[in-house]
């Protein structure tokens, strides 16, 4: 792709990223052609995107020597359902007061997460070949200082879901319309800081906040529930008073209904059963794949796997 | 007046911090105050009796306190995160560093009842840390006011800042010490007795015993310059260098440890600039139990263990 043929001369590493117009002004194109589309020429535009955005991933991490494909391959979907399909934003206006809010909180998956925001526009995609390259603003992890679309800075986990909170509280005191999403992993709700803050959304009564689990079941060095077991997990969140959505998170259909279908008073979880390293055949279920950084051959014979060739 | 009178007489910081938020707030929409269940030990029942909304009180969880602040803020609020300083420093360290500090969000950090205002309690809930611990993030300010009206003016200037900061709000009364119409900014000390024998460079329920022990110096002929410090980081760089230059000998004060705080930050200063002898004083470690004013007498945190302590850096003993 000749994203990554740009010479690094022009390149200033340590400033802020800014929109880009052309690209943004294909995101909008897209989005307006999903508004009219009928259901199942939806879903074909979003997988579209998602195919795109996972071979970006892929080439970012070659590029980089660095990054977390697994992580990054399960969560492409939820995230292209959202900014192509669901959250109200302008990525020409990353600071737009009425914007929809979207947190990343496995923000190890920075990776996806930016390959999505430069579909959407909020930066030049070009600047993706400098992922993790000293003093660039695309760090390891998020970071809103440098990063048009970035909300807060994430990395530690347990982090997204109380600040999600905070900001789904300013809508409710503010009586504004716009709504908060937060993708948590689920190796991450170990944390206990997620069930501080799912107890207190649920105490305000936070209908316009979704939690996303990123239901994978495999963390850094082995399996969730080899680790600390996460079962029963929608009962924990029916407990701490969530209304709870299980999907299949690669199902672009499932993810949409979702996100938008009528809410009740609660705040929702959706636990979209997801698999780590979706979409390559071999790096699918492989706990090995969580930050091991694919080879040349690799990435040729993943992008053949997902069309992108 | 006696130093015992000087150290039980006066305000409680927390009654002008809570007064000044009220005023604040009815004038700006966007100011929240944010507590763990310390609605009464922030003094801010009147406020919630004024602004039952704008109280966002998450219950006993500091790190989800501290969260919901930062994205109170991303939704264009001005949070005042209210809560006793051990538990606040302490509990949600990483999400100071992370949620507010590194994402750069306007919330303010307000540590009551820090250092051994609960010295019954014993070191779990004394604060000694907490200056320490905020002085090693990145550029947060912190700031500890010496008295009400000082209490007031950091409060307008970091409300005003756009910036998160880190204000420590005293329990232990103190007397009035800050001059009238002084007011506050950040990194600008107030040099409040003049001298050139040494320097009394102190902080919050300190600056009132420094001045004290001044008086105390003075009788023996010692003329020590006080400086109050309110602005620990970014420290007044000049006032130090200043004081190191025209008084040769700086006794650093803080009702906090004796590592990382503002003794640790003017010896910083001094050391890479223009080296003179010096004393911090403040608590070693850990402390027994005991009142406030107990454990501030126990620790040398009085007038006459300041003099002391400054008699015998100029007379040149120094391990007195």
């Amino acid at each position: 792709m000749c994203i990554f043929m740009q010479s690094l001369s022009t390149f200033e590493p340590s400033l802020a990223l800014v929109s880009d117009p052309s690209a943004a002004a294909h995101w909008r194109a897209r989005r307006d052609r999903f508004d009219d589309a009928a259901a199942s020429e939806r879903i074909d535009l979003l997988a579209a995107t998602s195919a795109s955005v996972r071979a970006t991933v892929l080439r970012t991490i070659s590029t980089a020597g660095l990054g977390h494909v697994g992580g990054d391959l399960s969560v492409a979907d939820i995230l292209t359902t959202l900014f192509d399909g669901v959250l109200r934003i302008d990525p020409l206006q990353p600071g737009w007061a009425a914007r929809d809010r979207f947190i990343l909180s496995k923000g190890h998956c920075a990776a996806a997460l930016y390959s999505t925001l430069a579909e959407c526009g909020f930066f030049d995609a070009a600047r993706l070949a400098h992922f993790a390259a000293p003093l660039s603003p695309l760090n390891g992890h998020p970071n809103r200082r440098k990063v048009p679309g970035v909300e807060t800075n994430t990395g530690p986990l347990g982090h997204g879901l109380p600040v999600a909170v905070g900001c789904a509280t300013a809508a409710q005191l503010a009586k504004q319309d716009w709504r908060t999403f937060v993708v948590l992993g689920d190796g991450e709700l170990q944390e206990g800081s997620n069930w501080e803050a799912a107890m207190y959304a649920s105490h305000r009564r936070l209908s316009s906040l979704t939690a996303v689990i990123d239901r994978n079941r495999l963390q850094q060095g082995a399996g969730t529930a080899d680790t600390n077991e996460l079962e029963p997990l929608a009962d924990k969140w029916r407990a701490f008073g969530w209304e709870v959505l299980t999907v299949d998170g690669h199902a672009h259909g499932e993810l949409l209904d979702a996100f938008t279908s009528p809410r009740t008073n609660r705040p929702r979880v959706v636990i979209a059963n997801t698999i780590k390293g979706k979409g390559v055949s071999f790096m699918e279920n492989g706990v090995e794949w969580h930050h091991k950084v694919p080879s040349a051959a690799q990435v040729e014979a993943a992008l053949k796997e997902l069309g992108q060739a | 007046m006696s130093k015992e009178e000087t150290s039980t007489g006066g305000f409680d910081c927390r009654q002008a911090f809570a007064d000044e938020l009220a005023a604040m707030a009815r004038a700006d929409a966007r100011i929240v105050a944010v507590c763990n269940d310390s609605v009464g030990s922030s003094n801010l029942v009147a406020f919630r009796k004024e602004f039952p909304e704008r109280v966002i009180n998450v219950g006993i969880a500091e790190q989800n306190m501290v969260g919901v602040a930062a994205g109170l803020a991303n939704g264009g609020y001005l949070p005042f995160v209210c809560a006793a300083s051990p538990f606040l420093t302490g509990r949600a360290l990483e999400q100071i560093k992370a949620d507010v500090v590194y994402s750069d969000f306007p919330v303010i950090l307000c540590g009551m009842s820090p250092g051994m205002a609960y010295g019954e309690l014993g070191p779990t809930h004394h604060s000694i840390e907490d200056l320490a611990w905020m002085r090693a993030i990145d550029d947060l300010p912190v700031i500890v006011p010496a008295d009400p009206d000082e209490t007031r003016s950091v409060m307008r200037c970091v409300a005003a800042s756009g910036r998160p900061a880190f204000v420590r709000i005293g329990r232990f009364k103190v007397p009035a010490v800050t001059p009238e119409g002084q007011g506050f900014a950040l990194g600008r000390a107030a040099t409040l007795r003049s001298g050139r024998d040494v320097t009394l460079i102190a902080i919050g329920t300190m600056v009132s015993r420094a001045l004290d022990a001044a008086k105390l110096l003075s009788a023996h002929g010692i003329e020590a310059r006080v400086i109050n410090a309110a602005s620990v980081k970014p420290l007044d760089v000049a006032a130090v260098l200043a004081a190191a230059r025209e008084t040769g000998r700086i006794v650093t004060v803080e009702e906090g440890i004796v590592h990382g705080g503002l003794g640790s930050a003017v010896a910083e200063v001094v050391v890479q600039n223009h080296p003179v002898p010096m004393r911090i004083l403040g608590v070693p470690g850990f402390a027994p139990t005991g009142t406030t004013q107990f454990l501030l007498e126990h620790f040398g945190l009085t007038a006459s263990g300041i003099a002391a302590a400054a008699q015998a850096l100029v007379s040149g003993k120094m391990d007195a």
